[in-house]
C-alpha cells in the first residue's frame, strides 16, 4: 500500500453552491425583469443595462489589478449584479456617460473602497444610484413614456410623484386615481419608472426563483411588504382623501425591486432571522415616512441605505436563538 | 407533519448505495489488531501476554475506572505481540495483535441464533453484564453503555430513545440490522428499558427508510411500551440533542447530558449488542460495517470481527477503486480520514467510505460573503462565520462568549458555506483552545 491518501478533517462532502453559482443565480433571476423593461422601454433599456454591467466589471477589474494589485475576482458574478441592479434603478433615458460615472461610484466607492465583496456595508448599486440622484437630479427623475402609455398627459413622472404632487395641491382622490393608472397596470409594469423597477410581476417571479434556490429567505421582503401595507393602509383608513391606498404603495415605485433585490443583498443585510425581520420593518417604515413626508416621492433607496448602516450593530447584538438557551422543559 | 428538530439542519445527498445489500459475514482474517482504547474514557488494562492462547470471547483487557470498557478477543489464536499502532481515529494506541487459529469460542457464549425473549436478569445484573461484556455505543461515539444506564442520583429517566436515524449519508449498517434482526432489537430495547426502569421506548427512524419503519412498527406490536416514530429526513438528526428535541421536544441545556431532561439515548446497534450480551452472553466482538463509495463496484455491509484490518474489507470488495483519493472511517459528515489501511475495525467503526478525487478535494476558499447560511444551518444556533474569525485571530475569549463549546462538530456549516470556508476546522481549533483555558481555570 503506497498510495497516498488525502487526510483532512470532516466534513468530507460539500454542498453544491458556490459564490459564483449564487451570483449567477441572481443574474438569471433578473432576466425576466430585464425582458419586460426592454418590452416597455425599447432597446435603450438594454443598452443602459449592458453599459452598466460592462462598466462595473471593467472598473472592478482595473481597481483590483492596478490599484489594489490583488486577486481579480470579476468572474464571481457580483460585479455583474451591481451593474444590473444599478441600471434597474435609473430611467432608461439616462445618458450613457452618467451610468458609467454611476458604475464607477458603485464599484469604486460602494464596494472596493471597503475591501470588496463581503466587506462593504452599503449596497453598492444603491450607493451608485443615490450618488446619481444627487448629482444628476433632472436626468434621474425624468422618465420616458413607455411605449404603451395611453393615459393623457401621463409621461415624465412616476405614479408616486404624480400622486405626491396632486395630493399636495389638494386634487380630489378620484382625479388622482385616473392619472396614476390602475393596480393591474402597476402590477405588470405598465407605468413610468426606473427601467427595472416597473414590473412587480416579473420581479416577483425572479424573487420566487431565488427563494426556491435558497438564495434569499422570505423574512426581509415579507417584513417590508407587511410594514408598508400596514403603514399605508392605516394612513389611508384614517384619511382616504389625503393618503394613497396600501396597494398603490406596494405596487408602484421601487418597492418590489427594493424589497426583493436591493434589501436582500447578502453582504449588507443581517445574518439572523430575527434581525432580518427588524431590518425589514425598518426599511418599510422609513420608506413610508420618506414617501409621505420627505422631499422625494420615493424613499426605498434611502431607507435601505439607512438600515444598511445598522446591520453591523444588529449582527452584534441580535443573536440567533441558541439550542438549549431558554429551557422550557415540561 | 413528521417530527424533526427545529433549528438548522441540512440535506446532504443521501447516497445510501448499500441499502439493499444483505449483511455478509466477512471471512476470518489471519490476524487481528485490537486496540485497548476503543471507547470514550480510560484505556483498558491489558490482561494477556505474548504467546497466550485466547478464544473468541476471552477477556484480554480490563476496564480501568467507571468510564471505561472491557475488551474481548474477537478470534481464537495466539497473542503475537502487544504494540503501539495507529487506530482509525489517527491516534497511536496500545493494541493486542492476535494470530488467528481456528474459530474456538468460549463455552459460556450461546452461539445459536434462536430468538430468546425471556429476560431473566434483574436491573443491576443487566448493567453488570453489559459492563462485563464490553458493550459501548455503536453509533460512533463509543460511550460505555453501562455508564449511560447508571442514572445519577437525583435524576430519573422517563424515556428511552433508540437512535435508528442513521443520518450520515452512505451508511447503512443500522438500516440492514433493522431489516434483518428486528426481534433482537426489540428484546434488546426491552432489556434497556428494564435496566433504566422506564415504561416507554421510542425508536426514531428517518422517513427515507420506509422498509425499516414498516418492519419495526410491525415487530413492535409484540412488545410492551415500544413505539416507532418516523422522522423527517434532516441531518444531523442522529445527534443526541437533536434527536431528543425531535422526539421528546425537550432541549438539553448547554453543557448538560440527556438525563437532565429525563431521556436516555441508545443506538439501535447497541440495542442489538445488548440483546446478544444479555440473552446469549456474547461480548462485543463483532459489528456491522458498511463499505461503500461512488466508485465501489459492489457497496456492501459486512459483519466483521473487531480488530480486522480495514485492508481486509477493501480486499473483499475487490481492492481500492483506481480513482480513490480518500478513505474515511465513518460517514462523510463526521467520519475521520484514514492515514493508511492497516488500521483495524473497532467498536465504533460504522462504515468505510471510499471517496474519489473529485469528492475528496477541497475547493479554495474565498472571503465570507455574509450570506448567513452557516448561521441558518447550525443546529446549535451558533454563528460559525464569527467563530471562524475568532479562530483565525485567536480570540479565545470571544469564542467562548459566543459558545464555541456548544458546537457538536456536525459539519453542517462547512458543508453549506458557498465561499467554501473551512469553518469547522477553525471552530475545532477554537474548541480545543477554549477547552484548555477552561480546564486551567478550574
Ligand atoms: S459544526 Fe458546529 S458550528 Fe458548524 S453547524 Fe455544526 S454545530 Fe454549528
Ligand atoms: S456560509 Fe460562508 S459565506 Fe456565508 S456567512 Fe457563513 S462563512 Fe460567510
Amino acid at each position: 500500500m503506497n498510495r497516498k491518501l488525502i487526510i483532512s478533517p470532516s466534513p468530507h462532502v460539500k454542498g453544491t453552491d458556490s459564490v459564483p453559482s449564487i451570483m449567477y443565480g441572481v443574474v438569471f433571476s433578473l432576466l425576466p425583469a430585464l425582458g419586460i423593461a426592454i418590452y416597455f422601454f425599447g432597446i435603450s433599456a438594454l443598452i443602459v443595462t449592458l453599459t452598466a454591467i460592462g462598466a462595473c466589471v471593467i472598473f472592478e477589474f482595473l481597481i483590483q489589478k492596478y490599484l489594489i494589485k490583488g486577486k481579480v475576482t470579476i468572474f464571481n458574478g457580483s460585479a455583474i449584479i451591481t451593474g444590473l441592479l444599478l441600471a434597474f434603478n435609473v430611467p432608461s433615458s439616462i445618458p450613457i456617460w452618467m451610468i458609467i460615472v454611476g458604475s464607477l461610484v458603485a464599484i469604486g466607492i460602494g464596494k472596493m473602497s471597503f475591501g470588496g465583496l463581503g466587506a462593504n456595508p452599503f449596497n453598492p448599486a444603491l450607493v451608485g444610484r443615490v450618488f446619481m440622484l444627487i448629482s444628476f437630479p433632472v436626468n434621474m427623475t425624468s422618465f420616458p413614456a413607455n411605449r404603451f402609455a395611453q393615459i393623457d398627459g401621463f409621461s415624465g413622472a412616476t405614479p408616486l410623484s404624480i400622486a405626491k404632487g396632486a395630493l399636495k395641491s389638494g386634487e380630489p382622490m378620484s382625479d388622482i386615481f385616473d392619472k396614476v393608472g390602475n393596480s393591474l397596470n402597476h402590477f405588470v409594469g405598465n407605468m413610468e419608472g426606473s427601467l427595472g423597477e416597473i414590473s412587480a410581476l416579473f420581479i416577483l417571479l425572479g424573487g420566487l426563483y431565488m427563494l426556491y434556490r435558497g438564495i434569499i429567505t422570505w423574512h426581509i421582503p415579507v417584513s417590508i411588504f407587511l410594514t408598508v401595507f400596514i403603514f399605508a393602509g392605516s394612513m389611508h383608513l384614517i384619511n382616504p382623501e389625503q393618503y394613497m391606498p396600501a396597494m398603490f404603495h406596494i405596487l408602484t415605485g421601487g418597492l418590489f425591486l427594493g424589497a426583493i433585490y436591493m434589501a436582500t443583498d447578502m453582504v449588507t443585510s443581517p445574518m439572523s432571522t430575527k434581525a432580518m425581520l427588524i431590518y425589514g420593518v425598518g426599511i418599510g417604515a422609513l420608506t413610508m415616512i420618506i414617501r409621505t413626508w420627505g422631499a422625494y416621492p420615493e424613499g426605498i433607496s434611502f431607507a435601505i441605505l439607512i438600515m444598511n448602516a445598522f446591520v453591523p450593530l444588529m449582527n452584534r447584538y441580535i443573536k440567533p436563538k441558541r439550542f438549549g438557551e431558554e429551557v422550557k422543559n415540561g | 407533519m413528521l417530527k424533526t428538530f427545529k433549528v438548522g439542519g441540512i440535506h446532504p445527498p443521501e447516497n445510501k448505495l448499500s441499502a439493499g445489500a444483505v449483511v455478509e459475514t466477512l471471512p476470518l482474517p489471519e490476524m487481528v489488531i485490537i486496540p485497548v482504547s476503543q471507547h470514550i474514557g480510560a484505556p483498558a488494562q491489558i490482561m494477556v501476554q505474548k504467546g497466550d492462547a485466547v478464544k473468541v470471547g476471552t477477556i484480554i483487557a480490563k476496564q480501568t475506572g467507571f468510564v471505561s470498557a472491557n475488551i474481548h478477543s474477537s478470534v481464537s489464536g495466539i497473542v503475537q505481540k502487544i504494540e503501539e499502532t495507529f487506530d482509525t481515529s489517527g491516534y497511536r494506541r496500545k493494541a493486542i495483535v492476535i494470530n488467528v487459529d481456528g474459530d474456538q469460542w468460549e463455552d459460556s457464549i450461546d452461539q445459536t441464533t434462536t430468538l430468546k425473549t425471556d429476560i431473566e436478569l434483574s436491573t443491576s445484573e443487566i448493567i453488570q453484564r453489559i459492563s462485563e461484556l464490553g458493550i459501548v455505543g455503536l453509533g460512533g461515539a463509543t460511550f460505555p453503555t453501562h455508564v449511560k444506564l447508571s442514572i445519577p442520583s437525583g435524576k430519573t429517566a422517563e424515556i428511552l430513545i433508540i437512535n435508528a436515524v442513521e443520518c450520515e449519508p452512505y451508511l447503512t449498517a443500522d438500516h440492514r440490522l433493522m431489516l434483518e434482526s428486528p426481534d433482537e432489537i426489540m428484546v434488546g430495547t426491552t432489556i434497556l428499558m428494564n435496566a433504566l426502569g422506564v415504561k416507554k421506548a421510542v425508536i426514531g427512524i428517518e422517513k427515507n427508510k420506509p422498509d425499516a419503519i414498516a418492519k419495526l412498527t410491525e415487530t413492535a406490536k409484540k412488545y410492551q411500551g415500544i413505539s416507532v416514530v418516523p422522522l423527517k429526513v434532516k441531518y444531523p438528526q442522529g445527534a443526541e440533542k437533536q434527536l431528543i428535541k425531535a422526539i421528546f421536544d425537550r432541549e438539553i441545556p448547554s453543557g448538560k447530558l440527556p438525563i437532565e431532561v429525563g431521556a436516555v439515548v441508545q443506538n439501535v446497534g447497541t440495542a442489538f449488542a445488548v440483546y446478544e450480551a444479555i440473552q446469549k452472553n456474547k461480548p462485543l466482538i463483532e459489528r456491522i460495517v458498511t463499505v461503500t463509495g461512488k466508485s465501489v463496484s459492489k457497496p456492501s455491509n459486512f459483519k466483521v470481527r473487531i480488530g480486522t484490518p480495514v485492508q481486509k474489507l477493501i480486499d473483499h470488495i475487490g481492492g481500492l477503486p483506481k480513482d480513490t483519493a480518500k478513505v474515511v472511517n465513518g460517514g462523510p459528515m463526521m467520519g475521520k480520514a484514514l492515514r493508511d489501511l492497516n488500521v483495524p475495525v473497532t467498536k465504533g467503526t460504522s462504515g468505510i467510505l471510499i471517496l474519489n478525487k473529485k469528492l475528496a478535494s477541497r475547493k479554495e476558499y474565498v472571503t465570507c460573503i455574509r450570506c448567513g447560511r452557516c448561521v441558518t444551518v447550525c443546529p446549535m444556533g451558533l454563528e460559525p462565520f464569527l467563530l471562524m474569525t475568532h479562530g483565525e485571530l485567536q480570540m479565545w475569549g470571544d469564542a467562548e462568549k459566543n459558545h464555541v463549546m456548544d458546537c457538536i462538530e456536525c459539519g453542517s456549516c462547512s458543508f453549506t458555506c458557498p465561499a467554501h470556508r473551512p469553518l469547522l476546522d477553525y471552530i475545532r481549533h477554537g474548541k480545543s483552545n477554549v477547552g484548555k483555558i477552561m480546564r486551567n481555570r478550574k
